[in-house]
């Protein structure tokens, strides 16, 4: 317990002291959050209205996908992890304590968003908290999820930059967070759903907010819940301690088994 | 009883088609500075690693402390210490932070009495990538022994050590050793092999080519002493007379310097040539073979220093 909290606390700090993951989390999120809640309920009165879940899923996306797979690269290529497996830091906190410290971030950048939204762009608040909370945690995990599966599986920092802007570009301009899922091409709304910002807005709306959903908000919650832990067996199984000199447990391709839950969420929900 | 801490027997690592280390054996005793030493690609950090257990042997028997490091590489984290080549900790982490966190998952209390016998008490609190390369490796080397193991492999530990921190370095390792501890220090540094280890072995190509006490293997060379010698007016220089037992000869610098199997007859035929040529002898330095020279005589570089 004493190590997990030295962990947990060193990777902490790290989340602020070093420049990149506090750019990623928390001025980019913020940053973003300002300037969407200043210029677009102008142009898109509606979007007023959208602006906690778009930005809480926004700041997520950033400080999960822009910010965990590279260190987790850079880590292995480095020897780090050598280092930590000659201590005897094991596979799992490697993989769950940056988890665990950028949902610490994520949760503060929420509240400021939570408790700012309203003051300066009179946003509405989510009506059920509860609901709330499970979709921030289910999206959290599912993102952090891909994060780390894709931090396991990158060969290099170039390749972590092109599979998490896969991920990240699409949720920026599909997922719901600018522009409605229902204005969506039908295509393009199927394809929107293998996307984890897609369901996390589809389940905001259905759920938090009390609006009308697109689709399922339950099946949003569980397409969720699923990719999480797809993600983090995955990342479980292919994790290399040492991508020259040690053998994978299996083929990195496995990973785009991620896809599963939400391919089957089209189909289901 | 047995006094080994490590056996190597028949040790063979391969990369792909490329065979890094074969046939490789030898013993270590408890309490024994073990010296590693070869030429770059030799296969030392191979042979380190798989003690480690960082990466699988392809044939052959290992055995740590009674462990075998390819299948009870856990339960070898208490017992072994290692300072990696290259440095292995992430960039942010201060040295107090690094202290705390490696004790911590070795179960054992913070020793910030070993940061400040390095050093780097001024420095705790700096971040990884700002320290120097030297602030870096003794770093590495507190936090390799921090949890009191029973053998420290250490791969290159004083490259890039300005000489002060050198020579706390080696007392630190004088006295892990007058504890009990099993240094393995893997180096290119003869000087401070020869200085340091109680026994070496020269890995070449993967092989090793000779092994036993700095003092055995200096010996069992072709023993060569070499002699220099300087004089006020440079009476030797144009001499084309040899001396008894010399096998080399060259010139550095104003010495004259000769390589030979027999001192005695040597020293006094190059003394009687300088008083005959009524020349005065400035400085004569008698020196014996140093591991250097034996290394580079194995590896076959003899001549060119």
């Amino acid at each position: 317990m004493n190590s997990f909290l030295h962990h947990f606390a060193f990777e902490f700090r790290t989340g602020i002291r070093n420049k990149q993951m506090l750019l990623m989390n928390y001025l980019f999120p913020l940053g973003f959050y300002l300037l969407m809640g200043f210029i677009m309920p102008a142009i898109n009165p509606p979007f007023r209205e959208a602006i906690i879940p778009a930005l809480g899923v926004f700041a997520i996306l950033a400080a999960t996908l822009l910010g965990i797979p590279d260190p987790l690269v850079n880590a292995r290529e480095n020897g780090i992890f050598r280092s930590y497996k000659i201590n005897g830091v094991p596979s799992i906190s490697i993989l769950a304590i940056p988890t665990l410290t950028t949902m610490l971030h994520s949760i503060i950048v929420m509240l400021i968003i939570v408790v700012s939204a309203p003051l300066l762009f009179k946003a509405p608040l989510p009506v059920n908290w509860l609901a709330f909370v499970l979709i921030f945690v289910t999206f959290y995990l599912a993102c952090a999820g891909l994060s780390v599966l894709i931090g396991v599986v990158s060969a290099s920092s170039r390749m972590t930059v092109l599979w998490s802007q896969l991920i990240f570009v699409p949720s920026m301009l599909l997922g719901g967070l600018m522009l409605p899922y229902s204005m969506l091409p039908g295509v393009a709304g199927k394809f929107a759903q293998l996307l984890p910002a897609t369901h996390a807005m589809n389940a905001y709306n259905g759920l938090a907010m009390l609006k009308a959903a697109d689709f399922s908000p339950w099946g949003s919650v569980i397409v969720l819940a699923a990719t999480a832990l797809l993600a983090f067996a995955l990342a479980g199984f292919l994790f290399s301690w040492d991508s020259r000199n040690t053998t994978r447990r299996g083929n990195p391709l496995l990973a785009v088994l991620v896809l599963l839950p939400a391919i089957i969420g089209i189909f289901l929900f | 009883m047995s006094n080994q801490i490590i056996e190597i027997k028949d040790f063979r690592k391969t990369y792909g088609s490329h065979v890094a280390v074969e046939s490789v054996s030898f013993d270590v005793n408890q309490g024994e500075i073990f010296g590693l030493l070869g030429p770059n690609g030799a296969g030392k950090t191979s042979t380190l690693e798989c003690l480690e257990g960082l990466r699988q042997p392809n044939g052959g028997t290992m055995r740590v402390a009674n462990l075998d490091p390819a299948k009870e590489s856990h339960k070898l984290r208490n017992i072994i210490g290692v300072q990696l080549q290259s440095a292995g900790l992430p960039e942010a982490i201060t040295p107090d932070e690094a202290m705390k966190f490696f004790c911590a998952y070795h179960n054992v209390a913070p020793r910030f009495d070993l940061l400040e016998r390095l050093g780097l008490i001024p420095k705790k609190d700096t971040q990884f990538y700002e320290l120097s390369a030297g602030q870096q490796r003794r770093l590495v080397l507190a936090l390799a022994v921090a949890h009191n193991p029973k053998v420290v492999f250490l791969d290159e530990p004083t490259a890039g050590l300005d000489v002060a921190s050198r020579v706390e370095l080696h007392d630190l390792m004088r006295e892990l050793q007058g504890q009990g501890t099993t240094i393995i220090l893997a180096t290119h540094d003869m000087a401070e092999a020869q200085e340091l280890s109680d026994r070496v072995a020269i890995l070449l190509n993967g092989q090793i080519v000779n092994t036993g006490t700095p003092l055995e293997i200096t010996a069992s060379g072709a023993g060569l002493t070499k002699i220099s010698v300087r004089t006020q007016n440079g009476c030797l220089v144009n001499n084309t007379n040899n001396f008894p037992a010399v096998d080399q000869q060259k010139m550095k610098e104003d010495y004259c310097i000769y390589f030979s199997r027999d001192i005695g007859p040597t020293v006094s035929a190059i003394i009687a040539f300088i008083e005959k040529q009524a020349d005065v002898l400035i400085d004569l330095r008698v020196e014996r073979p140093s591991l250097e020279d034996r290394f580079l005589e194995i590896t076959g570089k003899v001549g060119a220093k």
